[in-house]
């Protein structure tokens, strides 16, 4: 295979994890797109360190793996909090700013 | 030929269990999707002779964030629809739209490869794990001992946000406690 039609195939599923942040009010489904994008530039990088037969890009996707553990982590961490202050993981009840 | 099948396959999976994931309403289903993708795109690593992130897919995607995110839907209400209601529809999907050709667009331009030295090239006489543990532990050695101090920060972090108040068990209390504990916690 090309390393286009891997390429294509990343933004392709970048491009789905795109309309969920646009498109869903659920907090929980953001997290999920969220993890969608993170894994389609994984493939772009991998795809382009076998075009080139280097490492490097192997490398850079190993580190987004462990950013989007501990993104996770955090933002379940908050997400539990918010959802004992509110009683909602509605998008929406985020834009209200007071305490 | 073998790499055209798996990479067409996958490639179908792949987009049509993302798709559930963003499109359904119900969050089990998209949960047990987004895992069915994860796995399949792990499927994508050792097509491109990746083995040990393809290994590492699998472990941390749908063993440690999947298990994670089970965990968290215990905590949510989650089964109960959010209204989803869009005020604008259309500029949601023209702007989508835009945005997936602009990027579909980036990532089929020919590449301008002039001049790419690879910095850190595969030793094929290796297997891709000794590969990749030689150059994380020589070249990125910094970069991976900041990565561990983050993981741990990011535990402790968790355990400190969603552990607040978990050593009162309202299993156990009963009524007239409990409503005085949230009486405190309205204050």
């Amino acid at each position: 295979m090309t390393l286009n039609a891997y390429l294509i195939l990343s933004a392709l599923l970048f491009c789905i994890g795109l309309f969920g942040v646009i498109r869903r009010k659920n907090l929980l489904m953001l997290f999920f797109s969220t993890e969608i994008m993170l894994n389609a530039c994984n493939i772009g990088f991998v795809a382009v360190s076998r075009h080139y037969g280097d490492l490097n890009g192997q490398m850079f996707s190993f580190f987004i793996v462990a950013i989007a553990a501990s993104e996770v982590a955090i933002g379940l961490g908050l997400l539990i909090l918010w959802f004992k202050k509110k009683n909602s993981i509605d998008l929406d009840s985020l834009t209200k700013m007071k305490g | 030929m073998y790499e055209i099948i798996a990479f067409y396959l996958f490639s179908f999976l792949t987009v049509a269990m993302f798709a559930i994931t963003v499109t359904t309403n119900n969050v089990l289903y998209a949960l047990s999707s987004l895992a069915a993708g994860m796995i399949f795109i792990s499927a994508f690593f050792f097509i491109l002779d990746a083995d040990f992130l393809g290994v590492v897919q699998i472990v941390v995607y749908t063993g440690a964030v999947m298990a994670l995110y089970a965990f968290g839907m215990m905590f949510f209400d989650s089964l109960s629809s959010i209204d989803e209601k869009i005020s604008n529809p259309r500029l949601v999907f023209a702007l989508s739209g835009l945005i997936a050709l602009c990027i579909v667009l980036i990532f089929s331009f020919p590449l301008i490869d002039v001049g790419v030295v690879a910095h850190a090239p595969v030793n094929p006489t290796w297997g891709n794990t000794q590969d990749v543990g030689i150059v994380l532990f020589t070249k990125y050695l910094v970069a991976f001992e900041v990565a561990a101090v983050m993981l741990l920060v990011a535990m402790i972090g968790g355990i400190i946000l969603a552990g607040k108040k978990m050593d009162i068990s309202y299993s156990s209390l009963s009524e007239e406690e409990i409503a005085s504990l949230e009486k405190k916690d309205e204050k």
